[in-house]
């Protein structure tokens, strides 16, 4: 069996499971996000009562945080009553960040676990050997009332990376690169696993946005398996214990990708798809009106120390808005620790609250028709940001930084 | 189920933004949720659609994120049944659980066009296009699938057991 699969046979409580059987497996963590009052709305309909195991379930204020409108206001509200009635105490208020940097950093997220969020990028937690899967309210909601939910055993694509990252190339690079290539439906309900010497060498936050850019493929979830990087990050947080799943040898993955990256070097998907994928090099000429450095993909610690380095000392283009929103609490207390807060706002940058911005749409940064944006984030379907007349190009910090710098898209 | 209704069709790649963009989701209200469906591809969509319409559609249809929203407003704007070459995970399983038919149909897009009358029988996955006098064979739908279909999604279900 694959690690995957030993996580989905422990929760279910079989021995064995293989791709495409159906299981019900106890869910160990679940979260909900301020788009989903919808969940409660759901449990209530379904004659919810008391949720399964309050200290199982989290709700994070992200999307719409600190909350635009008055509806949006009320939904959290609502939330923060539902979660004082049922005595949840992981309520990550409008002051902690994005849900998939928020759950790692307080200790909810260990290898071996099955989390469900009412999120797609819920892939992320791959980074760190757990089974994590996005999904709908009424999903979630039957979660709430049972602590179960059927899922379908994936097939696992493996992807292997060797060879050695050139300067100025990260993750993002690598994950577009890789989306360009095998196209943003390959891995529809299935899992991706990563491997090989370039995985090995990759810091935890490099990890994550690889993983969580799996859904964009159409990814169930992801997996990296857990080694002493991992492990150096979850003891410092993670309070109990936890079985690291191991793949066994003889398991046959349902495709094999092989990428050598030496050559690789600062890639951006163009309007209007993930996988419509080129070298920066090639589209050098396309000017920029704004570029947003952030959220559960781009912005952690180490996209902003990026960012901080390339335009420490420097002013961005008078053309160009630069927003940066560090993706928590922790990562922005880290950033200003380190500088690079105040070299960014000293060059020009906007620094909003913790949250996902203007990822989707919602505020914090949206952009108009005719405008061209650069960013950090992992979507550019038309209208993800505002005006569907506006175009998205989704690149790394360091190419996001360089292209504010310049007033066009650039990687030097 | 016996299905019969009219075309709406779309592309490869229809991500939830364009079923239902993010600036809505603040919404809670099914009504409301409705005036928004499909917006970001067609805004004139909710004024053509009528009830028990069906949407017809490429590869990987409603990728993106984990949103409801995009079903309820599919579901409440009148659309009956989606039928497309292929769907994305989250936006399938969310279908299902709220009741709105979902059919993988490989060759969909060729055999029919927009405003073509189609007869479906769920229970079987035959697609009869009136038009054009031909017949396609969609994926068989589980007993499971179908019975939470039958009692119009897994809430109904829960409560009718």
């Amino acid at each position: 069996m694959h690690a995957v699969e030993k996580i989905l046979a422990r929760a279910s409580g079989n021995d064995e499971v293989s791709s495409s059987n159906i299981v019900t497996a106890n869910v160990d963590f679940v979260e909900i996000n301020d788009l989903y009052l919808q969940v409660i709305k759901s449990f209530y309909e379904m004659n919810g009562y008391k949720v399964w195991n309050p200290d199982k379930v989290s709700f994070v204020f992200d999307h719409y945080s600190p909350s635009p409108t008055i509806k949006a206001a009320d939904n959290h509200k609502k939330m923060r009553e539902f979660c004082r009635k049922q005595g949840i105490k992981n309520l990550f208020d409008i002051n902690e960040g994005v849900c998939h940097q928020v759950l790692p950093e307080a200790g909810l997220v260990f290898p071996g676990m099955i989390l469900v969020a009412t999120d797609s990028h819920t892939t992320t937690h791959g980074a760190f050997g757990a089974f994590g899967t996005g999904v709908g309210a009424t999903d979630l909601a039957t979660i709430l009332i049972s602590g179960k939910l059927w899922f379908k055993v994936p097939e696992v694509v493996k992807i292997e990376i060797n060879g050695k990252l050139k300067s100025g190339v990260m993750a993002k690079d690598i994950i577009l690169h890789i989306l360009g290539d095998l196209g943003q439906s390959a891995a529809v309900y299935k899992a991706i696993e990563f491997t090989g010497s370039v995985i090995e060498e990759l810091p935890v936050d490099e990890r994550m946005a690889l993983c969580n850019m799996t859904v964009e493929m159409g990814a169930k979830t992801s997996y990296i398996q857990p080694d002493d990087i991992t492990l150096n990050y979850l003891k410092q947080r993670v309070k109990r214990d936890y079985t690291i799943p191991e793949t066994d040898k003889n398991y046959k993955f349902a495709n094999n990708y092989n990428y050598d990256i030496s050559n690789l070097e600062p890639v951006a998907a163009k309007p209007h798809s993930i996988d419509n994928v080129d070298y920066v090099k090639n589209i050098e000429d396309v000017k920029v009106d704004q570029v947003f450095i952030g959220t559960c993909t781009g912005g952690r610690v180490n996209d902003i120390s990026v960012a901080a380095n390339i335009l420490s000392g420097k002013k961005i283009s008078e053309n160009v808005r630069l927003i940066v929103i560090p993706a928590s609490k922790e990562v922005y207390k880290k950033s200003i620790e380190k500088g690079y807060i105040q070299s960014l706002i000293e060059s020009g940058a906007t620094i909003s609250a913790p949250g996902c911005g203007p990822c989707l749409g919602a505020h914090q940064g949206v952009i108009a028709a005719g405008e061209t944006c650069v960013t950090t984030s992992s979507r550019n379907f038309p209208g993800r940001m505002g005006s569907t007349e506006a175009n998205i190009y989704s690149a790394s910090p360091y190419v996001a930084a360089y292209s504010a710098l310049r007033g066009k898209l650039a990687y030097k | 189920m016996k299905i019969k209704g009219k075309v709406f069709k779309f592309g490869d790649n229809i991500d939830t933004d364009q079923i239902y963009p993010g600036r809505y989701l603040e919404l809670t209200e099914h009504k409301e949720i409705a005036k928004h469906a499909m917006e970001g591809v067609d805004p004139e969509f909710v004024k053509k659609v009528n009830k028990g319409d069906l949407i017809v559609a490429g590869n990987n249809f409603g990728c993106g994120s984990s949103r409801e929203h995009a079903v309820i407003t599919l579901k409440k704007s009148g659309v009956n049944t989606i039928i497309a070459e292929s769907f994305a995970r989250i936006f399938f399983r969310n279908c299902i659980n709220l009741g709105l038919p979902v059919l993988i149909c490989p060759g969909i897009t060729r055999e029919a066009k927009e405003n073509d009358i189609l007869k479906i029988n769920l229970k079987t996955g035959l697609i009869y296009n009136i038009n054009n006098k031909k017949e396609l064979k969609g994926e068989h739908l589980s007993e499971r699938i179908l019975n939470i279909l039958n009692e119009g999604g897994i809430k109904p279900l829960l409560k009718n057991s």
